[in-house]
């Protein structure tokens, strides 16, 4: 190796090896241990059953887990109407923001950032008399979470999609389209929205991970959401709890690597020729 | 890079325009451009005040000027980016001012990279087209064709980032002109150059221009560039035209002192008006126009003074006196600097053959030829 590379940030083979290992064992220990918990025989260790997954699908037990699944379901609606927020509010704000008002840049990143400065729990105290008013247009109901989540999610949202637009000239893109004989439809669906396609999706998936991920509010606000039925249901069958802790896990880490999967695609797209 | 031979691109040039399923509403022919009083203001800034310009149907037009003087201003009213405060802007004799950008039938290429990203080369270029409806058949028939015109042909198939910079606004000028539009506007297209480059696209976006005739407006801060291809250059300063004209009649014409400073080198030296000449050092020249009187400052052209190599130390009475600071040799001449009896530094082009050695004695002789002054 050269003296460069000696110097340089860039670890060894071998140093490279041993830092994935610690890492990967870091991650794997818990989750492998959370997974092998969820075969488990209660009160009698080193058996092992498919009970507890059988048990999710048994109609005689469904009244124990209804609440778990009536969470999985509000969070799928927040989820939904999050990602709506995300692509119908901040998106055009974030594009607009670009095209017409670039001074406006410093401020919008300024607010979009943050509610991350914030911790959700004192978020949540304004939050409160908030949602008095809230409940009393909407009713006390779980998808009405969607704005308060809204907040907490824009650093996650916006950052993507700002990165990518950074790597864009968005102006000289959108005035060459203007000077071809596009109008403002075509300049937003052919031209800016398919260079922010990987910012876009980013964005998203972030998004859904922090919704399936969030307990603060829900819990604070008296929703039921995926978070706060698997702690109610951990106290009753923490089995089952498990399962589902493992589940979301996988489903975020199958996130995660649709979002890296999504940028290498765009990339290896334009090198094949 | 390719580098296409004239022959060749005339034959490209003919190919586009002859092909019998191109024809019709959208074939190039050179059309008039008459911008008429264009006021453009900038909140309290007025970038351009005032201007006027008649383009003749098929011209090459260079805005030449300093940043900030308004020449890129006004391409972009031009083109509808930019709306104007005032005055008119005549296309064939129709006020397009209202009209939006993407109506106003023009094709345009920008100084920094504009092909999308997410594009090949072709489907850039057939990007208007797709605008104008055209049908997919004929798009890439013709997308293809714009691509040869400009020596791309082969590179249809690549993504903005698997071309050269030169690569990329050439086909940023394919895509300008597949559309046929009624008038070309070049925004600096070669500034983001290398300077060989740049030559080379220079020269093939004349060819282009010629053999297409197609009216084309060009903004360039590179008064070379714009000598080199332009059929008249605008000179504009401050929101103004200064002078409009031939590269020669800018060079050996100058209508303004800023004229002569900006377009080609001048010695700026003191002198006195004296009737219809100027004395400058006790030799009198010609002067270019008349208005200036008492003391003024003359622009002299370093390719109007020489140096006078005869044997006689003393010199000859119309000579003048100075000391070589430096030289420095640009391939088919040199350029010398001197330092005059009274401290003035003036520039001198010459024969490479003549190589002054800094702090040698030399004598100046003006060569006799017009100047242009300055009121001091």
């Amino acid at each position: 190796m050269s003296a460069v590379g000696r110097v340089g940030a860039v670890p060894g083979k071998a140093t490279r090896t041993i830092i994935l290992a610690i890492a990967a064992v870091l991650f794997i220990l818990p989750i492998g241990a959370m997974l092998l918990f969820t075969f488990r025989v209660s009160g009698s260790p080193g058996e092992f059953t498919f009970a507890h997954y059988a048990a999710i699908f048994d109609p005689s037990q469904e009244l124990t887990y209804d609440q778990l699944f009536q969470g999985i379901d509000n969070s799928l609606v927040i989820c939904a109407i999050t990602v709506a927020i995300v692509l119908l509010i901040l998106l055009p704000t974030i594009v607009l923001v670009e095209l017409r008002y670039p001074k406006a840049r410093r401020v919008v990143e300024f607010v979009c950032l943050l509610p991350i400065t914030v911790p959700t729990v004192v978020l949540v105290v304004g939050f409160v008399p908030v949602y008095q008013v809230v409940a009393g247009v909407f009713g006390s109901v779980p998808w009405t979470l969607a704005f308060a989540i809204g907040i907490i999610v824009l650093p996650y949202a916006y950052r993507p999609i700002q990165a990518n637009i950074a790597a864009l000239d968005v102006v000289v893109l959108s005035e060459a389209a203007r000077s071809l004989g596009a109008g403002w439809l075509s300049v937003l669906g052919r031209v800016i929205l398919p260079n922010l396609r990987r910012g876009i999706l980013s964005a998203c998936f972030l998004t859904i991970a922090v919704v399936l991920g969030e307990y603060t509010i829900a819990s604070f606000l008296s929703q039921t959401t995926f978070q706060t039925a698997l702690l109610l249901l951990q106290q009753t069958d923490s089995y089952v709890a498990a399962i589902f802790a493992v589940f979301a896990l996988v489903f975020a880490f199958v996130l995660l690597l649709v979002i890296g999967r999504v940028g290498s695609f765009t990339r290896s797209k334009r090198t094949a020729r | 890079m390719t580098v296409t031979t004239h022959a060749d691109s005339d034959e490209k040039a003919a190919a586009v325009l002859g092909s019998p399923d191109l024809t019709g509403p959208l074939t190039i022919k050179g059309t008039a451009v008459e911008l008429v009083g264009i006021v453009k203001t900038y909140g309290s800034h007025r970038a351009l005040q005032g201007v006027s310009l008649d383009i003749h149907p098929g011209e090459f037009v260079a805005l030449l000027g300093p940043s900030g003087c308004g020449k890129t201003t006004m391409l972009r009213t031009l083109s509808g980016l930019d709306g104007i405060d005032a005055g008119n802007i005549l296309i064939d004799g129709n006020d397009v001012a209202r009209v939006p950008v993407n109506r106003r039938d023009i094709g345009m290429v920008f100084q920094s990279y504009s092909l999308f990203p997410h594009l090949t080369a072709t489907q850039n270029v057939e990007f208007g087209l797709r605008m104008r409806k055209v049908d997919a058949r004929k798009r890439v028939a013709r997308a293809t064709e714009a691509l040869e015109l400009v020596g791309l042909d082969g590179y249809g198939e690549r993504y903005a980032h698997e071309l050269s910079g030169g690569q990329q606004q050439r086909v940023a000028l394919a895509r300008a002109l597949v559309t046929r539009p009624r008038v070309l506007l070049l925004d600096e297209p070669l500034s983001a150059l290398d300077a060989k480059v740049r030559v080379q696209l220079r020269e093939q976006i004349g060819r282009i221009q010629r053999d297409l005739g197609i009216t084309t407006v060009f903004v360039t801060h590179d008064q070379e560039e714009a000598l080199a291809v332009a059929d008249r250059v605008a000179v504009m300063n401050a929101g103004v035209i200064e002078q409009i004209g031939t590269p020669e009649e800018l060079y050996l014409q100058p209508a303004s002192p800023f004229v002569a400073d900006f377009v080609g080198l001048s010695n700026r030296l003191p002198g006195v008006v004296d009737g219809d000449e100027v004395v400058v050092y006790d030799r009198r020249l010609p002067m270019l126009r008349d208005g200036a009187a008492g003391e003024v400052t003359a622009m002299i052209r370093p390719e109007d003074i020489e140096f006078d190599d005869s044997a006689d130390a003393a010199g000859t009475p119309d000579t003048l006196p100075a000391v070589v600071v430096a030289s420095s040799f640009l391939g088919s001449m040199r350029r010398t600097t001197v330092r005059l009896a009274d401290g003035t530094l003036a520039s001198v082009q010459h024969d490479v053959r003549d190589r002054p050695v800094p702090d040698a004695a030399v004598r100046l002789r003006f060569k006799g030829r017009p100047v242009v002054v300055r009121s001091r």
